[in-house]
């Protein structure tokens, strides 16, 4: 990290507004370009482990084979020829174009090829896959389903967010009430991922009750009318955002009340109850101000942890986003779609990892660029 | 000696840390039994075995004890051969060399449903004439009816339930409820009391036999039930809790040790094998962890232990090695450690003998806590249909589960059976491991 913390200066002094953007643009751009090198790191090492296989090179002489055959059958000049003939030139033409591609120059300038465009996402066909538009691209097939990982990621873990913050403040005024020792008791339960809470919500909710959808994201067929697609595709987000928000529920409101508790017995605190300040006002400045970059931090990192489960729990409902995508890809053993879902992953990542820089570098006047 | 002595004893103070701590006493006496009761090549057969082990279960019928919670009772699965059951087998040797054999089962019947099908699996010796034997069925109200008459091969099966001969001659009912009820009966009321099978054949040649095992597939199996393919689920529960805390202990002590040696490594030397392990924790964060793990188990392996060295090698470098290193260049600043280094002790003795064990105290709660993790990773493949190919585990249930509709079909034994094991053995461990964090770092505990 360059950020660096310097030694505390007292809450609620602001710098001049110019300074702050100055600052923030320095250290986003900064930030920015990091965080770009670690991604190019980041998919360079994805596609070092996929290739240690000679898996990425499969992917491309198929790719290769595909095309070739595809102008060949097109080329009417190729017709006269006898099957014999007709194979060995289009062998030759298939060999031509690996070269052309460069699939026989040294490994390494492969890899940097291959990185670039992997860092597009341009990764060719997919095996098996198509879009919904019925395309075979990665690409295509990998965008149409990033929509709905984000919806449900987004509710989900803002959601979980604000409620858990806001119970952690309540619960911190009342602390060792029996409340604040259930939810203590209930902590533990939070080791289990989304996807264990997704089958007994599943069970509960649609198997015995049968009030909600097992899966998927809209009903089927789907309804015409934009608002009841929209109240369809809600009535169906319910069951697995629930999940999500179940896993992380109490640890997150435990978490955030230690916070709380550990910062509302600091000495300017204590201050600012001598001045007679009210609880409201104590709350707001002197607790959540100075605690808000720890609970931001801790937001982002639990959301880089989500990000990978979310996975099983798009696939225990059905949730076509990206992990469903990986899972089909999985069982249809469709290479360039794992290759192309785990990079989108790492965008993803890098986006939040950024977002949390940059919200840091907002709420905390004390980050500077290094 | 003392500090271990006060830490236990204040441990004990916790409730949760008790049950905790049996909880995972129980899971490992589970283990242990489930090791030495079934050998791991019995595991292995019995799980991947194919029909021929699987014959004589049932398909996809609930455990037994679902009949406590219940007034109407169901059947369960048994059978009967020489070697179990009431079997009788008489035969007559007549003056032309032929013997006439008869072979009886007989069987106390209580419930009040149906067997899911019955099924005699015949083993017979002959040169070349076929022996023959003709089926009846004695009800306990002392009515008799001819079942079935069948030339044998040397392996012959013959399921009630497929008769169609039979079935048309019932009166287009299935075999296995009509043989059990009373005559015009109209509610589907089983008769109870004793019912015999008797098989009586003829062999034609001197040395030749018949032998069958009489297989009665009830709607409850067993302790756990059975599955789509008649596999009894309790050799996947039973071997599926050594796997999961096998897993869950060395991916956690693994993950936490290396963590640890590799801040020290970093805050001892500094420079720029400080800076390389920095920034390998940055481009680790970005690296998304599943779906690495996903492509290591579809391009190279999916056994168990590579899936276990990758995950252990993916959290190697995670934000915890940022904290151990704040720690560790505290640390390093002490007097002892300017003393041995005063004295000529080396880097390496420095670095596993002198800075290391300071961290040992703060690593134990992270230890325990750590294990639900990696316990529900593991389950998390397997769901993904990543498990091990091998090995009978808890994910692998709930994968199969998943495959087959379990939860829209109703057959909810299936799943929520290795998930409650799942969520005991995570919650075992979070408990204690809760415990230990706030015995092993007080600042909590006043919060």
């Amino acid at each position: 990290m360059t950020a660096e913390t310097q030694p505390q200066t007292p809450p609620g002094k602001k710098s001049p507004g110019n300074r702050t953007l100055l600052r923030v643009v320095r250290y986003t751009l900064t930030r920015i370009v990091i965080l770009f090198l670690t991604v190019v790191v980041g998919i360079f090492l994805t596609i070092m482990i996929a290739n240690m296989g000679g898996y990425v090179d499969k992917i491309m002489r198929a790719d290769i084979r595909e095309r070739i055959t595809a102008q060949f059958m097109n080329d009417p000049s190729v017709r006269s020829m006898t099957p014999d003939e007709r194979r060995n030139l289009l062998n030759e033409r298939i060999g031509l174009e690996e070269q052309r591609v460069g699939l026989n120059t040294p490994f390494i300038v492969r890899a940097a090829t291959f990185l670039w465009d992997a860092l597009r996402l341009d990764l060719g066909q997919a095996i098996n896959m198509t879009s919904d538009g019925g395309s075979r691209q990665v690409r295509l097939i990998l965008l149409e389903r990033l929509p709905a990982t984000l919806l449900l990621m987004g509710t989900s873990q803002l959601g979980l967010f604000f409620v858990s913050l806001f119970l952690a403040l309540t619960l911190s005024r009342q602390y060792g009430s029996i409340w604040d020792k259930l939810v203590i008791a209930l902590s533990p339960t939070s080791s289990a991922p989304g996807w264990f809470y997704g089958i007994f919500l599943i069970l509960i909710f649609a198997a015995l009750i049968p009030v909600l959808p097992f899966g998927g994201v809209v009903a089927s067929p789907p309804p015409s009318n934009h608002f009841e697609y929209l109240l369809s595709i809600l009535k169906h987000l319910i069951l697995p955002a629930s999940s999500l928000i179940l896993s992380g529920f109490f640890l997150s409101i435990y978490t955030w009340r230690t916070f709380f508790l550990i910062y509302s017995s600091e000495d300017y605190v204590e201050m600012a109850k001598a001045k007679g300040l009210n609880a409201r006002n104590i709350e707001r400045r002197y607790i959540l101000r100075p605690t808000l970059p720890n609970i931001v931090t801790n937001f982002a990192l639990t959301l880089i942890g989500v990000w990978g489960g979310a996975t099983i729990t798009e696939t225990v409902f059905l949730w076509r986003g990206l992990g469903l995508t990986l899972y089909t890809a999985i069982g249809q053993y469709d290479t360039p779609v794992i290759v192309g879902d785990t990079i989108i992953y790492a965008y993803l990542l890098a986006i939040t990892v950024f977002i949390l820089d940059l919200v840091y570098v907002l709420i905390d006047p004390r980050v500077k660029v290094g | 000696m003392n500090t271990i002595k006060n830490s236990f004893q204040e441990i004990l103070r916790y409730p949760s840390a008790i049950v905790g701590a049996v909880m995972i006493m129980l899971l490992l006496v589970i283990s242990a039994y489930a090791m030495i009761t079934i050998p791991y090549q019995k595991a292995i057969t019995l799980w991947r075995g194919g029909e021929e082990v699987w014959y004589r279960n049932p398909k996809l019928t609930p455990p037994a004890w679902l009949n406590w919670f219940s007034n109407k009772k169901l059947p369960l699965s048994f059978v009967i051969n020489p070697g179990e059951g009431n079997y009788s087998k008489v035969v007559t040797t007549q003056s032309d060399g032929s013997s006439l054999i008869t072979l009886t089962y007989s069987f106390d019947y209580a419930s009040d449903g149906f067997p899911q099908d019955m099924l005699l699996y015949f083993k017979t010796k002959y040169a070349a004439k076929q022996p023959f034997v003709s089926i009846t069925w004695k009800t306990p109200d002392g009515r008799q009816m001819r079942v079935g008459d069948l030339r044998l091969k040397s392996d012959t099966t013959y399921r009630f339930s497929q008769d169609s001969t039979l079935k048309s001659r019932l009166g287009g009912k299935d075999p296995q409820v009509v043989l059990f009820e009373a005559p015009h009966a109209t509610a589907d009321v089983p008769i109870k009391g004793t019912y015999h099978v008797v098989v009586s054949g003829v062999a034609w040649e001197s040395d030749s036999d018949i032998d069958a095992e009489f297989v009665f597939q009830g709607q409850l199996y067993g302790l756990a039930g059975t599955d789509i393919y008649r596999r009894d689920l309790m050799v996947a529960l039973l071997w599926g809790t050594p796997v999961a805390l096998a897993f869950g202990l060395i991916a956690s002590v693994g993950t936490l040790f290396l963590t640890m040696l590799f801040s020290a490594i970093g805050a001892w030397y500094g420079g720029w094998v400080d800076g390389l392990i920095q920034r390998i924790t940055e481009v680790n964060l970005v690296l998304p962890f599943l779906s690495i793990l996903v492509m290591v188990g579809t391009f190279y392996s999916r056994s168990i232990w590579v899936i276990l060295g990758a995950t252990v090698a993916l959290s190697i470098f995670t934000g915890q090695i940022k904290a151990f290193r704040a720690t560790f260049l505290q640390i390093k600043e002490a007097t002892y450690i300017e003393a041995a280094r005063a004295y000529g002790a080396s880097d390496t003795r420095l670095i596993l003998l002198y800075l290391s064990p300071r961290m040992i105290p703060t690593l134990i709660p992270g230890l325990v806590s750590n294990v639900p993790a990696f316990v529900f990773l593991e389950a998390s493949l397997a769901v993904l249909g990543l498990g091990d190919p091998t090995l009978p585990t808890w994910g692998k249930v709930i994968n199969d589960a998943f495959a087959n509709g379990a939860l829209y079909k109703g057959q909810y034994y299936w799943i929520l059976e290795p998930a409650v094991l799942l969520m005991i053995t995570g919650l075992a461990f979070a408990l204690l491991g809760f415990a230990l964090d706030r015995v092993f770092n007080p600042r909590l505990r006043e919060a």
